[in-house]
């Protein structure tokens, strides 16, 4: 049954009880591979881009396993730090969107070509916010790879410094020889620090921490389109 | 009817003494004060294919940075208005019990998520995906692919139209069948919001059993995943109604009313 609430017509009222609870997830199951990956889905850019990169990497299990049944999705700022708002990102018309989504394949690799993204704020380290799904895997999962070239920034971004160096590590994509950005994912492991960092954004799980850093004025302008729509 | 019994040996009352003393121990759990659960498990042996892919460590808390306060966006020239209808199909009409489905997209405030975009796939009237490591040897529907996407409207609200799915067997364990369900995928206006989950059919007796749904622990969070029939959503001499309304977590974002100033 649904909520009581939202049976009724009108949701805007301020709910009296605090949030309303929220739909739980459920596993994408086997069989997404039919529905959701699209052609040029992980082309956030066409070949040639200037500024283009290679985003790639393999998902494993707690046995080291590949996943050929993962889906990765990831959602970026653009090359100037810029949250770009814009449709367009089934489509593929040569719009930058900023979001892209991936299937493993067999061997549980997977790829996306796109830019680096900007800073947001001036000296804020960079990153791509990234969303795992797979069969097996109940709720999807939320983590960062950030770019490995900026130490600086790196050192002193919150959520790097909160961890030890092993787990860090998990956390930011390794530059290859050609130039590519390597970034695997390992859902579990029992070995300390090869488990990717897996993130929670719930305000309730947050341990008591009273010196949260106060956010840099934003720079980003989001330009929504809401575009054709 | 030959599920391989060296792949799934196992019972299904071995499986449902297993999600019957998880259960327990989450009931007891709550007499002693642990919080409710809202979420399924991602730890679940009952779902065998968890067992490797579950994380062992705790997420770690983080602060939302500015990209992930914001969703990507998506427009009607990402979704064309029959991808809503998945009964409409080259060379004729799928078998199956005609549906329409319609709810509404919210968020922890009770805010509707706008022109957002809304995808689902399912198994056809036979259980059957449309897809090639599906093995179950139920008939193919010729005109079924199970695939839709659509925006949501200017209130939040999503509307298709489909085909009942059957239920479905797997191989998790011997005899082992999935309660019918349309799965559904969602984005919010932050990123964080985003969730795939499934959506499944009032009464269905295969609940009980099945490990995925009963993987969340709360009774009553397991009850936001199953429709309402709709009586005023079914229509005359057509199809059945069904309503299911989607709640994604809460927002971090400063809302400003009205809401579209930056849109």
């Amino acid at each position: 049954m649904s909520e009581p609430a939202l049976n009724e017509p009108a949701l805007n009222e301020p709910t009296l009880n605090g949030p309303l609870p929220p739909t739980p997830g459920q596993t994408v199951g086997p069989f997404f591979g039919y529905a959701l990956p699209y052609a040029r889905g992980n082309e956030l850019v066409e070949p040639g881009t200037p500024g283009a990169v290679r985003l790639h990497g393999t998902v494993r299990d707690g046995a080291g396993n590949p996943v050929p049944d993962a889906l990765i999705e990831i959602w970026q700022a653009d090359a100037a730090g810029d949250v770009v708002g814009r449709s367009g990102s089934i489509l593929r018309d040569g719009t930058f969107t900023g979001w892209g989504r991936a299937e493993t394949d067999r061997e549980g690799g997977y790829w996306f070509r796109t830019v680096a993204p900007g800073s947001t704020e001036p000296g804020r380290a960079r990153f791509f916010a990234v969303t795992v799904f797979a069969r097996g895997l109940q709720d999807r999962l939320f983590t960062r790879a950030y770019l490995p070239d900026d130490p600086g920034s790196l050192g002193t971004d919150p959520l790097l410094t909160s961890l030890g160096a092993e787990r860090r590590a998990t956390l930011v994509t390794a530059r290859e020889p050609d130039g590519s950005l390597r970034f695997d994912i390992r859902l579990q492991s029992d070995s300390k620090g090869e488990e990717t960092v897996f993130l929670t954004y719930d305000r309730s799980t947050q341990p008591t921490r009273s010196t949260q850093p106060t956010r840099p004025a934003r720079s980003a302008r989001p330009g929504r389109d809401g575009a054709g729509a | 009817m030959d599920a391989a019994p060296d792949l799934a040996a196992e019972s299904q009352a071995q499986l449902s003494a297993e999600i019957e003393a998880g259960h327990r121990a989450y009931e007891e759990g709550l007499e002693q004060g642990l919080p409710e659960e809202l979420g399924p498990r991602r730890d679940w042996p009952p779902y065998r294919s968890s067992l490797l892919r579950h994380p062992t460590k705790d997420l770690h808390h983080a602060d939302p940075e500015t990209i992930e306060l914001f969703a990507p966006v998506f427009g009607e020239r990402d979704v064309g208005a029959l991808e809503a209808d998945l009964t409409v199909q080259p060379g004729g009409e799928p078998i199956g019990e005609r549906l329409v489905v319609r709810g509404r997209v919210v968020d922890g405030e009770g805010r509707p998520v706008r022109r957002q975009l809304v995808e689902v796939w399912q198994a056809n009237a036979a259980g059957r995906y449309l897809h090639k490591r599906d093995q179950h040897p139920a008939p193919v529907d010729p005109h079924f692919t199970g695939v839709g996407r659509m925006l949501t409207d200017d209130d939040g609200w999503y509307q298709l139209r489909t085909i009942k799915p059957g239920p479905y067997p797997w191989k998790n364990h011997f005899n082992a069948w999935r309660p019918a369900h349309i799965h559904f995928s969602l984005f919010g206006r932050e990123i964080t919001q985003r969730i795939v989950t499934q959506m499944y059919f009032p009464g269905d007796p295969l609940f009980a059993l099945d490990p995925i749904y009963q993987s969340i622990q709360d009774a009553r969070a397991r009850d936001r995943l199953v429709a309402t029939y709709d009586h005023d959503l079914s229509e005359h001499e057509w199809a059945t109604g069904y309503r299911w309304d989607i709640v994604l977590t809460g927002a971090h974002r400063t809302w400003t009313e009205p809401e579209d100033g930056d849109e």
